[in-house]
């Protein structure tokens, strides 16, 4: 396991800059996320590590060592692709050797046979491994795909969404393991995600991209508590923060355009009375839909209390975050 | 029912394309049907008319296609010891005696080493090229596709006087050698299309996984592609294999004595002892054999499909 670091990296496709000057530092044993929409740059950085796409600009460092030069095998990472990219013409036992049998490790046999066996009993493949990688089901593939990492004991894992075509039982047994895997190994992992809940109880620190630019790095805490802008205030939340016009309640600071409140930082019982539009029990949260001056409000029901669609709710917000015309945080 | 429905078709339908089927088969079927047969003809039976449906099966057609005879006078045939092997027998029924093997065995080994030269020659630099225009940057890569492609713009015989005299100056007239990179310059334009086609299917991830796996590219490429390109691979076999096989201009064209293939030399058996069509027929059915046997060997790679469907799309 080593720290990985990026140094103004940049990134172009054509006309499109996939990566905009993207400095970063992964520390050794650290778990970052890295949260954006599509074509935010995510899966083109993990490629920048992986050697799989040159930079245009800057450099990136694997334990010290500048690696812009060696080829995908002499920086010994492993990744997991977003497609499963199983061998096709390979056995599930074959896929997962594949790493372990490399010029690279070349592994002696029986060692090959002992991880090979370890990793299918922590994925809960075994009984798969005489399969033909394409006799699969999506999820069986997934963790074929994942096992193949954890075979290595690269310097970083690079996972692409790994467990986006998991179904949800599976996702959330896949996303503890493979927390604690990296605990127990204490491997550096960088990890794209579109998920919430795995951005928030997986990682040790979470950089948010937008159009190929890193917007903010922190703990996962700091960036839904302290987010920079707008933008990174509506990546993490659900439901999504609420935006409202800065003048719509008093207090707010000078230069604000626009407040931004989280559906817990909204106060019940007081303040500005409010239309209930929809009420959604989800069983562990009642979800209210309102409806103030013309604007939509999603909030939690507090105190357990029940309502009823029509019914009118007084609110104020509590602890909210202040954005200026461009969006970015100013209280 | 919409329709767009897919339903079973009826048993009339059925009919009808089965008969098709058949009738095709018959009608394409028909002609090899008459060489294997005329092949085990006597050559009486094989000019007979009306054409015999039943008949004696006989070898002569057979022996005559590898050997040499000479006729004899009765009292010579008399005055020989009795024949010692079943083919001799057959030969003196005909009052003649063997004079020594024919050169079908050398002109068939000549195909066999010309062909599959070739054809192994035409795949091996056909993936290789096909697998850099599929995934380098490879300057001028469309003008380079187009002018291999129009390579095949002419039929190749066009050029056969420049490729006689160029063969001539470079000493490759009747030679295997020579021969063998003429069909590897003919096949080659198909090879890079063909396979270039193949491995554009397979997607770069399982390369890019096998490169962080820790393989070179040239291994990612043997261990990961290769075996996926098989079914690709097979198949352009199959084409380049078929034409250097029946290939018949350029080899009556460039070769004579050491390097005549079989489709220039089965014609000339004609001439030797009258118009011995048995023997013409058995060297043309013996021809049919290995392009058959190679199909047959390769077919379960030409069912394609089998390596799709592990990378999601």
């Amino acid at each position: 396991m080593a720290e990985v670091k990026l140094a103004n990296l940049s990134k172009a496709f054509g006309d499109t800059q996939a990566v905009h000057d993207v400095t970063m530092t992964i520390a050794n044993g650290a778990f970052v996320t890295l949260l954006g929409p599509t074509g935010a740059g995510k899966t083109t950085i993990l490629r920048l590590i992986a050697g799989l796409e040159q930079p245009d600009q800057g450099d990136i460092m694997i334990g010290g060592r500048s690696v812009a030069s060696d080829t995908p095998a002499q920086r010994n990472v492993a990744m997991v692709f977003q497609q499963y990219s199983l061998y096709p013409h390979l056995s599930v036992r074959d896929n997962l050797a594949f790493p372990l049998r490399s010029p690279l490790l070349k592994t002696p046999k029986e060692e090959v046979d002992r991880k090979v066996a370890e990793v299918a009993d922590v994925l809960k493949i075994s009984h798969k491994l005489n399969n033909k990688a394409t006799n699969l089901s999506g999820g069986e593939m997934q963790r074929v795909s994942i096992g193949r990492a954890l075979v290595r004991s690269p310097s970083i894992y690079l996972m692409d969404e790994p467990l986006s075509s998991l179904d949800a039982k599976l996702r959330s047994d896949l996303r503890i393991e493979l927390k604690r895997i990296q605990e127990s190994l204490g491997a550096t992992m960088l990890y794209v995600t579109h998920d919430q809940i795995e951005a928030m109880t997986m990682a040790t620190h979470v950089g948010v991209l937008d159009e190929g630019r890193l917007v903010q790095f922190g703990t996962p805490r700091e960036i839904y508590e302290d987010p920079v802008n707008l933008y990174v205030a509506g990546r993490l939340g659900q439901p999504r923060i609420n935006v409202l016009p800065a003048d719509m309640f008093a207090g707010a600071p000078s230069g604000a355009k626009t407040i931004g409140l989280r559906p817990e930082h909204i106060a019940q019982g007081e303040g500005k009375p409010s239309q209930i539009r929809r009420v959604e029990h989800l069983g562990d949260q009642t979800r209210l839909h309102l409806s103030l001056e013309g604007h939509e409000i999603v909030t939690l029901s507090e105190n357990r209390a029940t309502y009823e669609a029509g019914d009118t709710l007084a609110i104020q917000p509590r602890n909210p975050l202040f954005f200026d015309a461009s969006g970015a945080r100013i209280a | 029912m919409s329709s767009y429905s897919i339903t079973e078709p009826s048993a009339r339908q059925k009919w009808v394309a089965g008969s098709l089927v058949i009738a095709y088969a018959v009608i394409t079927l028909l002609p090899l049907v008459w060489i294997l047969t005329t092949g085990f003809k006597s050559p009486n039976d094989a000019i007979a008319y009306p054409p015999k449906v039943v008949f004696e099966p006989s070898l002569e057609g057979y022996v005559n296609l590898f050997t040499t005879r000479t006729r004899v006078t009765p009292e010579q045939l008399e005055a020989l010891p009795p024949p010692a092997t079943w083919y001799e027998e057959i030969v003196r029924d005909r009052d003649m005696v063997i004079a020594g093997p024919s050169r079908y065995g050398e002109r068939f080994l000549n195909s066999v080493i010309i062909g599959f030269g070739s054809t192994f020659l035409s795949v091996f630099l056909g993936t290789l090229a096909a697998y850099a225009f599929s995934r380098f940057k490879v300057p001028l890569k469309d003008d380079l596709l187009f002018f291999i492609l129009s390579t095949r713009m002419m039929p190749p015989i066009a050029v056969a006087i420049p490729i006689f005299l160029m063969f001539r100056t470079l000493g490759l007239s009747d030679t295997h050698l020579g021969m063998i990179l003429l069909y590897t310059a003919v096949n080659i334009s198909l090879a890079v299309w063909l396979l270039k086609g193949f491995i554009d299917e397979i997607p770069r991830e399982y390369e890019e996984a096998a490169l962080i796996d820790g393989y070179t590219r040239f291994q990612a490429f043997y261990k990961v592609v290769l075996p996926q390109a098989a079914t690709g691979i097979a198949s352009t076999a199959i084409f380049c294999l078929i034409f250097s096989w029946n290939e018949y201009a350029f080899a009556v064209l460039l070769t004579s004595g050491t390097a005549q293939t079989a489709p220039p030399f089965i014609p000339t058996i004609i001439g030797v002892g009258g118009q011995d069509w048995p023997a013409v027929a058995a060297g043309a059915t013996l021809f049919l054999v290995p392009v058959m046997v190679f199909t047959v060997l390769l077919r379960k790679h030409l069912l394609r499909g089998i390596t799709f469907g592990a990378v999601r799309k």
